[in-house]
């Protein structure tokens, strides 16, 4: 069983979500800030006209503010859209089952929360980051 | 196989309506037994379902539809008398039809046990024969309403209205209504003879039924999807308009005006095939009520007017529970028992009416019952019981202060907990889910007299007019619906002021409680606040400060992700034109976050000018008096006269006019008013106000006009005589303090008991006066 997972960087982090949860993604636009909500709410994009809840995905996960453009990966959640805000979009990988592993130990409470566990690739480890859990 | 499920969802689809309506016809046909539209109507639905039913295969349907349809053939040629045993056994198989075809939705056929239904039928059947069974054991004053099927002459029955048509049913038939059955024993035959009037009857009678010509179905997705698409190009729109707007072209500004009515049109177009009527939701009430006070023993009435208003059809889904709890409650607890209510003088049967209407670009909709009336000390007394309030709260709060304590949480009244309402659930979450679509409701009541309570709904959730405004650099929005003024501060005398700590605005002499966006949204604010936005939401009012007002304008507005709803502070986004997002502030929740309890009293808006200042507009006569326009409420308005100066004398220094014979005081309101020029000539129109047998008359110059005013246009500059001026027709119009213009003639004229039986406008109580012209004003 393989899965292709759309991977993207935060930091030196390699993170990937499937591709069937990626509606698309886009350069970051202009946000509108959401007073008295949660730390990790970005703001709310126009995306054609649609409102779209933005989630910093550094601050979700506990890393520090990143200096520069990032991107947006728009996922579906349920009936919802929400962006995810990422520095790097990288390539669709596909991996395979036997790659997997459930998140280690030594991971951070605020990241074990998110993740549903790490791809042994070559050279490098995937998180595979759990959606749902992020974008609520 | 695909076409056959096609035909079977449209047979569903058209049998679910057919049956609502069956419901309603049936609840109606009890109380109009001898309706032959009625009768026609419900057993063309029953034929039709047996017919579709039979062609599809479904045996079962086909066989209790079949029972079924021979009962009411006899009910419709006349050969039994509708009552409450065959109301009930035909209500029964609504239900069973209803559930059958449930079953038939889910896919699993029509294999349901219908054979219980069938002998219930059977049994109503046989147990009485026609005609002689209940014509015999009625008792005798029943007979002549219930016996006269008139189907006997066919004929005399085909008239336009109903009315003629029972009035000479009743007298001539009425004597021969005991034999019907011999006469119409042959039905088949008779009926031929009636075949060219009566389809023309049955279309008057009942109009809307066969609305197949003229309209077709509509997937509501598609709508909805219509909907989304028209909201982004009015977004569009917006946004071409203000490039349009910065532009020199003319050629560009004139495209963008043409598409920006375009674009309004087709907006209300669309939005208007979303509109229901609340009918839709209403047609089950009298069903609701009638088995509900069968169940509890009491005799209940339901009457509707205004099931043509028309709303939105997701809002009109989301009234639909709120709505059948209040009518629910309004039986449960309202309606008292029949040997109750004659034990207090009132009629046995209760009613329940249900008054839906556009105010404001609201609809309202209002249940109305004439039950025992919810006393005030015993919701004190239960709220102090509950710990909900102390009883120091409670007494120092008015009635209507208390009633709405109903709406807290885990409230109820009810002696006993019964399993219709009153489990302690409920009208708190009627405010919840009618608040939830930007709607509020209240609740009106007096000991005795009976209930009503009142929903406001907005028309549409889509679209709704707002204010953007700006607050430390973002853009939000407040909806028109809770938006009553703007204040600009800065000037000398505007300015905030202090109560303790809570800041507080002079408004008009009032203290306006205040609370800064900036603080409520936990923003570090860039400079003092320059507007004031005075709102009013949860029966509060307050001021907002913002930065600055940017435009009142159409938005669209755009559901927001759940965890952003649960900030309480946001009921939602939309897309403002240069394509930024704004948030759209939920007044009503941040009244009741922010708002601390000491200043919330401050804030509590008098019940009283709520429900005035909500109906904004009123009827008012305009006249000329001298160089002034002048506005007169029409509830100060008895008649207007033409007379001849001859007739007015003079006594001492007033004058009197002879008036229906009798000597009636004279204001010249010219002179009241100081004004320039008053009347001349030998003729003088006059303005007649007659109170508990006192009349004044107001001489004015000219009678102008009634209109609608618009209380909110009010502004109070105070002058002698007046209460504060307006904006009647593009034109300033002073508003007339009546009382002091009557005085001027009558002195006396207020001096009777306030709560006078002649004086049914109120007027004599002079707060309801005051509130009646000052509503907005304050």
């Amino acid at each position: 069983m393989s899965t292709r997972l759309v991977t993207f960087t935060l930091g030196d982090r390699l993170c990937g979500i499937p591709v069937d949860r990626v509606q698309e993604v886009l350069p970051s636009r202009p946000r509108t800030r959401v007073p008295l909500a949660p730390d990790d709410v970005a703001g709310l994009v126009n995306l054609r006209g649609q409102v779209v809840l933005t989630v910093d995905l550094r601050r979700r996960l506990g890393m520090p503010a990143h200096d520069g453009e990032q991107m947006m990966a728009v996922v579906f959640v349920g009936d919802e859209t929400v962006s995810l805000l990422v520095d790097r979009i990288g390539d669709v990988l596909v991996v395979d089952e036997d790659q997997f592993e459930l998140p280690p130990q030594t991971l951070s409470e605020a990241l074990r929360a998110v993740i549903l566990g790490t791809y042994k690739l070559s050279g490098q480890l995937l998180l595979a980051l759990d959606v749902d859990a992020v974008a609520s | 196989m695909d076409e056959m499920d096609e035909i079977v969802h449209e047979f569903l689809v058209e049998s679910y309506e057919n049956l609502d309506q069956l419901d309603q016809d049936l609840v109606a046909l009890e109380s109009d037994p001898s309706s032959r539209a009625l009768l026609s109507s419900i057993f063309r639905t029953v034929h039709t379902i047996k017919g579709t039913s039979g062609f599809l295969g479904f045996g079962n349907l086909e066989k209790v539809s079949h029972v079924g349809e021979s009962l009411l053939s006899e009910l419709r040629d006349g050969e039994r008398v509708m009552d409450p045993q065959v109301a009930d056994v035909l209500l029964a198989l609504v239900d069973t039809l209803r559930a059958i075809l449930a079953k038939v939705e889910a896919g699993a056929g029509d294999d349901v046990d219908v054979e219980t239904m069938v002998a219930q039928i059977v049994a109503v059947q046989e147990g009485a024969a026609p005609a002689e069974g209940p014509a015999s054991e009625e008792p005798v004053a029943v007979a002549p309403a219930a016996e006269d099927p008139a189907p006997l002459e066919p004929d005399a029955v085909v008239l336009p209205q109903p009315e003629p048509e029972r009035a000479e049913a009743h007298a001539p038939v009425a004597p021969a209504a005991v034999e019907p059955a011999p006469v119409q024993a042959p039905p088949e035959p008779a009926a031929p003879a009636s075949t060219v009037p009566a389809p023309k009857h049955e279309e008057i009678e009942l109009p809307g039924r066969n609305a197949a010509d003229g309209s077709i179905r509509v997937d509501v997705d598609l709508l909805d999807s219509l909907v989304r698409q028209v909201g982004e190009l009015v977004l569009v729109r917006n946004q071409f308009d203000r490039i349009a707007g910065a532009g020199e072209d003319q050629e560009t500004k004139r495209s963008a005006q043409r598409l920006s009515l375009i674009a309004s049109e087709l907006q209300e177009g669309v939005m208007r095939t979303r509109m229901q009527p609340i009918e839709h939701v209403w047609s089950k009430m009298p069903r609701i009520v009638r088995d509900l006070a069968k169940m509890l023993g009491r005799e209940v009435r339901v009457e509707m007017t205004g099931g043509d208003t028309e709303l939105d059809r997701s809002l009109l889904e989301a009234v639909k529970d709120p709505l059948t709890h209040l009518v629910r409650n309004a039986v449960d607890h309202g309606i008292e028992a029949p040997d109750q209510r004659r034990a207090v003088g009132k009629v046995s049967q209760g009613l329940v009416s249900l008054r839906a209407y556009h105010s404001n670009g609201q609809v309202v909709v209002e249940i109305t019952d004439d039950g025992a009336g919810i006393d005030p000390e015993k919701v004190g007394r239960s709220a102090v019981s509950k710990g909900l309030r102390s009883a120091n709260e409670i007494a120092a709060m008015s009635s209507s202060e208390v009633l709405d304590l109903l709406f807290l949480p885990g409230f109820s009244t009810a002696a006993k907990v019964t399993n219709v309402s009153g489990r302690g659930v409920g009208m708190d979450v009627v405010r919840t889910n009618i608040e939830a679509i930007g709607g509020s409701v209240d609740v009106e009541s007096s000991v005795g007299k009976g209930t009503t309570w009142r929903m406001r709904i907005p028309l549409t959730l889509a679209i709704m007019p707002a204010l953007t405004v700006t607050c430390c650099g973002s853009v939000y929005a407040i909806p028109q619906v809770s938006l009553l003024e703007l204040v600009a501060l800065g000037g000398q005398d505007t300015r905030i002021e202090h109560v303790g700590t809570a800041p507080v605005f002079r408004l008009r002499g009032t203290l306006l409680p205040l609370v800064s966006l900036a603080e409520v949204l936990d923003l570090a604010p860039e400079s003092a606040g320059r507007v004031i936005a005075v709102v009013e939401a949860d029966d509060q009012r307050f001021g907002v400060i913002v930065d600055r007002v940017l435009n009142m304008e159409e938005i669209v507005v755009k559901g927001l992700a759940s965890r952003l709803k649960q900030i309480g502070m946001y009921s939602g986004a939309t897309v403002l034109g240069d394509g930024g997002v704004a948030l759209i502030l939920d007044l009503p929740a941040i009244a009741r976050r922010v708002l601390s309890t000491e200043i919330a009293e401050l804030a509590k808006v008098r019940r009283q000018t709520t429900v005035q200042a909500a109906k904004a507009t009123h009827q008012v006569l305009v006249v000329a008096a001298g160089d002034r326009r002048v506005a007169i409420p029409l509830s100060a308005v008895t008649r207007l006269e033409r007379i001849r100066t001859d007739r007015i004398e003079q006594v001492g220094t007033r004058e009197v006019l002879q008036y229906r014979g009798a000597l009636v005081p004279l204001v010249r309101l010219d002179r009241v008013l100081g004004a320039v020029g008053g009347p001349t000539g030998d003729e003088l129109d006059v303005v007649v106000y007659t109170r508990g047998g006192r009349s004044i008359a107001m001489a004015v110059s000219e009678i102008l006009d009634i209109v609608e005013d618009d209380a909110r246009l009010h502004s109070d500059i105070d002058d002698h005589g007046l209460v504060g001026s307006t904006v009647l027709d593009q034109r300033v119009t002073e508003l007339l303090d009546v009382r002091s213009a009557v005085r001027a003639a009558d002195a006396g004229f207020f001096d009777d008991d306030p709560d006078d039986p002649d004086d049914p406008d109120g007027l004599a109580d002079r707060a309801a006066f005051d509130d009646d012209l000052l509503a907005g004003v304050r």
